[in-house]
């Protein structure tokens, strides 16, 4: 009799799951619908198109800059998350390791730089970045989103060096002669694999979708990251909202491209600061 | 984790009296380049923006006079200034209680043993990885005024048109939805990995006692998920105060300042209205107005944790 019950309130609870799937899908299938009519079809949104058209990826591509948006975009992203991951593990170790007073105080301000909204720091930072003369560089924006993303990233490695990387193979190491840099790269970042994967993951995802640092520092059009590009393209299309649907399509593919094939990574980066920390 | 600690500081202690020479102290230069570029990149402009908020700079000229209290006296003056922080709470704490309540619900939904989960559980966090600018183009395509999704719906079942991103009662509801459907994946990833870490054990005993469904859930999933509520709460607050780009897609802060954010008010006052000494000056205010209620939140849920 139990049996039963529970059989019926699990097909309940799977009737819910795919109501509530299919609701969440809905932005997605409006996007890729969209994105497929011919400019001029104003068709419902929620009809199919009549005849696939991919004219709009095309052209959207062309003249929305796409190519260069996409290089400008991946050099950025990758140059950060390789920084984050390199600086981001060397200060989160002695942190995580040596608890005087004086490194409590300075992971307590890496994780209240958190709090700080980036809008109020980069006014003076735009004059800074101008009288520097580093506006429309990639520099400075793969230095912005360094710094903004190691509060995060020191709080995960932390974190993960403090639960799981037992100290006995340090030492072995130091007894056995090797220097402190050389201990740390080659006994203790090797077994930092899976956070560092999260790491990346995370870090590449929110630099690519970054938006803020990029409309400041990067306006002219050689520089423009791909949400820049796109901010411009709308500005221009909002009669042709299918042009613009392409183009939001291929920005985001990438990503989540990455995503479907790591989402373990990111999924643990996520939930292990909630559970360790 | 103290226990790791006190273990940490024998180790060493130990190993110093053994080697003086190899003291682990001094390991604190790995942390110099990361000190430093948030130094550079995000103390100092933050502090200088202080300062900018006593001036009266326009964002460009060399000159910057110091006015004192002036352009607080003006914040204060300003009805913008109580629409903005009224929106920005809204987004803060609205998509705060949106993210959790549906988040927790979701986990809860997820952590059964139902057909299809896992996909269910990818699709609800996909738009996570999603620039949140794009997810706010997405959202115009359904609620625009011309063509959108919505009002095609509203046709189709022959109600009138709804202008809901022109109407300043309805859209910054709206946003608050959006941020909420787009960053809801993060509160139930989170609440799933705190649902998970719970032992097996305590609904045993409370099935045992007869404990109906809803007592379990308040007697033990509850105040064991509490770390999970706690890093939710502040990582939602801190995400809908600061909220900006989804804003800028959406409806671009209008019509007038109704959706404005302090996000976008100051990137507002600062490009298009050359005013940024003001512009430091919200920034001051939207900074403390973060400070204090991320700590309220993070005084308020670490005090009902316990112990597992």
């Amino acid at each position: 009799m139990e049996r039963k019950n529970n059989n019926k309130t699990r097909r309940f609870l799977t009737i819910v799951a795919i109501v509530i799937t299919l609701f969440h899908l809905i932005p997605f299938y409006i996007l890729i619908t969209t994105s497929l009519k011919a400019s001029g079809d104003f068709s419902s949104k929620w009809v199919l198109p009549t005849d696939m058209s991919l004219a709009n990826f095309s052209e959207a591509w062309e003249s929305a800059n796409l190519g260069t948006a996409f290089i400008n975009t991946t050099i950025i992203t990758l140059s950060a998350a390789v920084l984050l991951i390199f600086f981001g593990s060397m200060a989160a170790y002695p942190l995580a390791r040596m608890n005087t007073k004086f490194n409590k105080f300075v992971y307590f301000l890496f994780i209240s730089i958190m709090v700080i909204p980036p809008l109020t720091a980069l006014v003076p930072l735009y004059e800074m970045v101008v009288d520097i003369g580093m506006m429309n560089t990639h520099e400075i924006a793969i230095l912005n989103n360094f710094a903004a993303f190691l509060p995060l990233t020191i709080f995960l490695y932390a974190g993960f060096i403090r639960s799981t990387i037992p100290k006995e193979l340090e030492e072995a190491a130091r007894i056995d002669g090797a220097s402190q840099l050389g201990t740390f790269f080659k006994i203790v970042f090797p077994l930092l694999k899976p956070v560092t994967a999260s790491v990346l993951i995370i870090a590449c995802v929110f630099i690519w979708n970054d938006y803020q640092f990029s409309i400041f520092f990067l306006q002219s059009k050689e520089v423009q990251t791909l949400t820049v590009a796109l901010s411009g393209f709308f500005g221009q299309n909002q009669n042709n909202l299918n042009l613009v649907a392409a183009a939001a399509l291929m920005s985001m593919a990438p990503m989540t491209i990455l995503f479907l094939f790591l989402q373990k990574y990111f999924v643990a980066g996520l939930s292990s600061g909630s559970v360790k920390g | 984790m103290s226990e790791l600690v006190r273990k940490g500081q024998t180790t060493i202690a130990q190993r110093t009296k053994k080697n003086p020479g190899q003291r682990k102290s001094s390991l604190w230069w790995m942390y110099l380049p990361a000190l430093l570029a948030v130094s550079i990149f995000i103390i100092y402009p933050f502090l200088k923006g202080i300062q900018v908020s006593f001036t009266d700079w326009n964002g460009f000229s060399q000159t910057k006079n110091w006015i004192g209290l002036q352009q607080y006296k003006r914040m204060l003056n300003d009805p913008d200034t109580w629409l903005v922080v009224k929106n920005t709470l809204l987004y803060g704490l609205g998509s705060t209680f949106f993210q959790n309540i549906v988040g927790l619900l979701y986990a809860l939904l997820l952590n059964q043993s139902i057909r299809m989960k896992s996909i269910t559980r990818t699709i609800i966090y996909l738009p996570v990885i999603i620039s949140p600018l794009v997810m706010g183009y997405i959202w115009y395509f359904f609620f625009a005024y011309q063509g959108g999704a919505l009002n095609d719906l509203l046709l189709f079942i022959g109600m009138d048109k709804v202008n809901a991103l022109g109407n300043p009662d309805v859209n910054t509801w709206l946003i608050v939805f959006v941020n909420t459907y787009q960053f809801v994946g993060i509160a139930m990833i989170i609440y799933l990995a705190g649902l998970q870490s719970i032992s097996k054990d305590f609904y045993e005993a409370a099935n045992i006692d007869g404990a109906t469904a809803f007592q379990q859930f308040k007697n033990i999933t509850l105040p064991l998920l509490m770390p999970s509520i706690t890093i939710n709460m502040v990582l939602n607050i801190i995400g809908g105060l600061k909220l900006f780009d989804v804003i800028i897609a959406l409806t671009g802060g209008g019509p007038g300042n109704s959706s404005q954010s302090m996000s976008t008010f100051m990137y507002d006052l600062y490009f298009s209205r050359q005013d940024a000494g003001y512009a430091a000056t919200q920034g001051v205010l939207m900074a403390v107005i973060i400070l204090i209620l991320s700590l309220l939140a993070l005084v308020y849920f670490k005090s009902k944790e316990v112990e597992a």
